[in-house]
């Protein structure tokens, strides 16, 4: 069968709870972060399907995986430098351990 | 069956499968490495689409930024050869329950829904085009949220710094964990005594 617009949105739709599945039972916090970022994915494939089988006289699709992705690098980089922040004062990265900041 | 179509297939079935390691696996540094050929293969999908230019920030952000960063972070942080610890059981069982009740669902309405695609001419997704648009100043530009992410990038770089900093003349390691245990009966027995204090006179 030629892949179409139902085959991306299959991929995606995986990729986002494979995301959701990776974030619900992960307690280290890089992984919890990778699965994040596997969720972001998903959305950018789903904008560039849209745009490329829906509405080709537009390129609003690729603006947002543009700033998607823009706005994803930033999150990572201030995800990770809290990170090593939290394992300088706590010798653990486990969010069960980093309870403390809830109160 | 042409070439196409398997080549799309097998960049699903690369994504996918290294995407399902990646969460599942408990060797951290694998889950990092199946990170990346997940992302590999998004950008694959995105080359198989004709959008060159985003396949390349794709590998250029992800694979060569953001990847990169948190190997580092797991050099960092992690000791190496040590197995994530053992989920608990019912956990992992809720949540896979979670996931695919959600992805049925999302599945069953996305393929009972018809989408209409417009009829209009193509634009081309090329550099050019992009660029253009993204500088146009015009009612379908978007040269504001192109200013509005240098922001934000702005922000997140001295953010960073200002997080990983250490402070000059700070002790190296601080003493954080206070014995509660210990503590509380002295802080109870002062309150006592405070008290003790101010109603003796009466």
């Amino acid at each position: 069968m030629e892949p179409g617009l139902y085959h991306l949105l299959f991929i995606s739709t995986t990729l986002f709870f494979i995301g959701v599945y990776g974030f619900l039972t992960r307690r280290n916090l890089i992984t919890m972060l990778m699965s994040i970022e596997l969720i972001l994915n998903s959305v950018n494939i789903n904008f560039i399907a849209f745009n490329k089988y829906l509405w080709a006289n537009k390129m609003d699709g690729v603006m947002f995986t543009i700033f998607v992705i823009a706005i994803a690098a930033a999150e990572a980089a201030v995800a990770i430098a809290i990170i090593i922040n939290l394992y300088r004062s706590h010798q653990s990265i486990d969010v069960e351990k980093a309870e403390e900041m809830k109160y | 069956m042409n070439g196409a179509t398997i080549i799309f297939y097998l960049l699903a079935a690369l994504t996918l499968g290294s995407g399902l390691v990646a969460v599942t696996t408990r060797h951290i540094f694998r889950a990092a490495i199946s990170l990346l050929f997940s992302l590999i293969g998004v950008a694959g999908i995105y080359f198989w689409l004709d959008y060159q230019f985003i396949a390349a920030v794709q590998i250029v952000v992800y694979v060569g930024g953001i990847v990169v960063l948190i190997i580092f972070s797991i050099f960092l942080t992690q000791q190496s050869g040590e197995k994530l610890p053992q989920q608990k059981i019912g956990r992992v069982i809720f949540s896979g329950l979670a996931a695919f009740c959600g992805f049925v669902l999302t599945i069953v309405q996305v393929m009972h829904y018809s989408f209409t695609g417009t009829s209009d001419a193509a634009v081309e997704p090329t550099v050019r085009n992009i660029g253009e648009k993204l500088l146009a100043l015009d009612k379908n530009g978007y040269a504001l949220p192109f200013e509005v992410v240098s922001m934000l990038l702005l922000a997140a770089m001295i953010g960073c710094i200002v997080i990983a900093m250490r402070i000059p003349g700070a002790p190296k390691k601080e003493i954080r964990e206070i014995k509660e245990d210990v503590m509380l009966p002295l802080l109870v027995e002062e309150k006592i005594l405070i008290v003790e204090e101010e109603t003796g006179g009466l």
